[in-house]
């Protein structure tokens, strides 16, 4: 062990009550750092595992014209929304070519067509708008996670019926329906009996309100599409290189091409400032008990005068002098941030076991947490910034005594 | 004139040192031109009244502040252009305090007081330097107490405590700013006894300030010092 941190460690038990008052701030700092950290990234965690497992990492929608190409047209009449200065034609007038080239992306795993359009629900108890989604139940099974989210009936019954239905929980509970039920769906002057095979519920109550999938030829026929897609829902292997995928897709596909990033924006947002605020008003407590640290390494520089000079006229240097407090502001931080990680893991896991309901952006019956390495090495890098700096003006102070002043002051 | 030139045997010297200390109208020309050296193997006393400035004089040659003006010279090489580092680096190797308050680090025991400078210069092994420093706190008398901490000894037996710590890295000098001033009659004795004993021994230059005569009698030479000046 080196002399300044055997000095170190004696100079510590000389202010024990106040350095442990510092070391259980640290460590309530470090805990409850790592526990807000890992409640607003397991809910954000969730979220996008919710929003992937229900619209995918990558939507393919509406195709691109250049403006002066499509001014130049013969007359014929497109829907078409104009965006700056690039027109988008709605829909995928070609999915299968489409779905072929964007099968050549490496990061690419499953792709699936979907033909959708605004329906009015007829059941037992009242009528409603919904949404219908045509789609290859194979296909779509491949770019969510709609296996998982059915919470009554199968999937199989309604593989089996071609005029089979998967109805969003809230609009079958609006509509009074269950599994099995009838169904009239009405859609572009036409009217047509169905039957619920299952209820899913996805958490997303948008989506739980008024989304209905069914069989896409049925689809095509009800809404009278009989060919293209009104997007690609697309799933990929790296969630995190969706952006830069769908960047590349759209330069390559001239379709437009959002990721959930884009598409999610608004709450991933709202979820980084929560993760962020947490993060900022935890840390107050660290701070805090970087300041108590910071008066009780003054207090003991002020005591150790004497010791200071006596150890430099023995030959130590003022870095040692510095290092001496230093290093007893990194063992107290060493001790805290140790001590903080074990009492943070076990407040998680204690959190993670809490019941709480929360549906609405994704649905859950517990507290969700998430545990990642990152948290614990943020929370000790807060906590070493904080009490270094809290360490660095008692240390500098010390090691700027001029010994001959300290020791003239004393004996004479 | 470069002493080391002059005599081998001196192991600490300074020529024409003025030393100032306080600020503005406070200020205080404290050493006005002092020359003094010190023998290896023999013990100096500087006496004077209080205020004289013998323990200023002292600290500047044991390189814990700097003179105004004149030089200092250990073991025949000049102090003047040398930076706070060097100076360290010659006062963890060259040079032994004791002073009047003992100043032993109170957390430590006896033993860990007196091989702290050894820990510092780094030059033997954890088993020599405990060896060392056994030794030298059984030299001074105080080998049955060596794990006791600083604050379980007496005033005496701390300054024996320190005697052996200045002692720890050998160094060829010595100073001593009242290590008997603490103390009583018979401790004096023992103390100053002990360090000239060990002086004589060890071939290193004693330098110690007092106000005894008693003791600055027993010494091998006297420089009685007034206002600022030997006399």
């Amino acid at each position: 062990m080196s002399p300044n941190i055997r000095i170190a460690l004696r100079f510590l038990t000389a202010k024990r009550r106040s350095m442990i008052m510092s070391l259980v701030g640290i460590v309530f700092g470090v805990g409850f750092f790592i526990v807000t950290q890992a409640q607003t990234s397991g809910f954000e965690e969730f979220f996008i595992k919710t929003i992937l497992g229900t619209n995918g990492a990558i939507r393919i929608e509406d195709s691109m014209q250049d403006t002066l190409r499509s001014m130049s047209s013969d007359g014929s009449t497109f829907d078409f929304a104009h965006r700056d200065n690039v027109r988008y034609v709605e829909g995928v007038a070609e999915p299968a070519k489409l779905a072929q080239a964007v099968a050549q992306f490496e990061n690419v795993t499953g792709i699936a067509e979907v033909v959708t359009g605004v329906t009015l629900v007829r059941g037992s108890l009242r009528n409603d708008s919904a949404r219908v989604f045509g789609v290859q139940i194979d296909d779509i099974l491949k770019v969510s996670d709609l296996s998982q989210q059915i919470v009554f009936g199968h999937l199989n019954d309604f593989r089996i019926n071609p005029t089979g239905l998967l109805v969003g929980r809230v609009l079958a509970n609006r509509l009074g329906i269950n599994v099995g039920d009838p169904i009239t769906l009405e859609a572009v002057g036409q009217m047509r009996h169905y039957r619920v095979s299952a209820i899913f519920e996805t958490g997303v109550s948008d989506i739980d309100r008024q989304r209905i999938y069914m069989h896409m030829q049925e689809c095509r026929s009800l809404l009278q599409k009989p060919n293209g897609a009104s997007f690609l829902q697309i799933a990929v292997a790296d969630r995190y290189r969706a952006t830069a995928d769908a960047a590349h897709m759209q330069e390559t596909l001239h379709h437009l091409v959002t990721p959930w990033q884009a598409r999610e924006k608004t709450w991933l947002e709202v979820f980084r400032a929560l993760r962020v605020s947490s993060a900022l008003t935890v840390s107050t407590i660290i701070l805090i008990s970087g300041l108590g640290m910071f008066n009780t390494l003054a207090m003991i520089v002020m005591e150790k005068t004497k010791e200071i000079s006596i150890l430099r006229s023995m030959g130590y240097t003022r870095k040692d002098i510095a290092h001496i407090f230093l290093w007893q502001g990194a063992i107290v931080l060493i001790g805290g941030v140790i001590l903080g990680w074990i009492f943070g893991a076990a407040i998680t896991y204690g959190v993670s076991r809490l019941p709480i309901r929360i549906r609405g952006i994704f649905s859950t019956d517990s507290f969700v947490v998430a545990w990642s390495v990152w948290h614990y090495l943020a929370a000790a890098t807060t906590a070493g910034v904080v009490v270094m700096l809290a360490s660095f003006i008692p240390a500098r102070r010390a090691a700027r005594l001029e010994p001959g002043d300290v020791i003239r002051g004393t004996s004479q | 004139m470069n002493p080391a030139s002059a005599s081998l045997d001196l192991a600490i010297s300074c020529i024409g040192v003025h030393r100032y200390l306080g600020t503005g109208e406070a200020r205080v020309h404290v050493l006005r031109g002092v020359d003094f050296e010190a023998e290896r193997g023999k013990v100096h006393a500087i006496v004077g009244p209080s205020g004289c400035g013998k323990s200023t004089l002292l600290y500047l040659l044991g390189l814990l502040d700097r003179a105004d003006a004149g030089e200092v010279w250990i073991n025949g090489q000049s102090m003047s252009q040398t930076d706070d580092l060097a100076r360290t680096a010659i006062r963890c190797e060259h040079i032994g305090f004791v002073f009047q308050f003992h100043f032993l680090l109170p957390e430590f025991t006896a033993l860990e007081n007196v091989m702290m400078p050894m820990r510092k210069l780094g030059r033997l092994s954890p088993e020599h330097m405990e060896a060392r420093a056994q030794q030298l706190l059984v030299d001074v008398g105080m080998g049955d107490k060596s794990l006791r901490l600083a604050t379980q000894l007496s005033g005496g037996e701390q300054q024996r405590v320190a005697i052996a710590r200045s002692l720890a890295n050998a160094p060829a000098i010595v100073l001593a700013d009242e290590p008997t001033g603490n103390l009583d009659q018979k401790n004096s004795a023992q103390v100053f006894e002990l360090l000239c004993r060990l002086a004589r021994e060890n071939g290193q230059a004693v330098v110690l300030v007092t106000h005894n005569p008693e003791i600055a009698h027993r010494c091998d030479a006297v420089r009685p010092m007034r206002d600022g000046l030997f006399i």
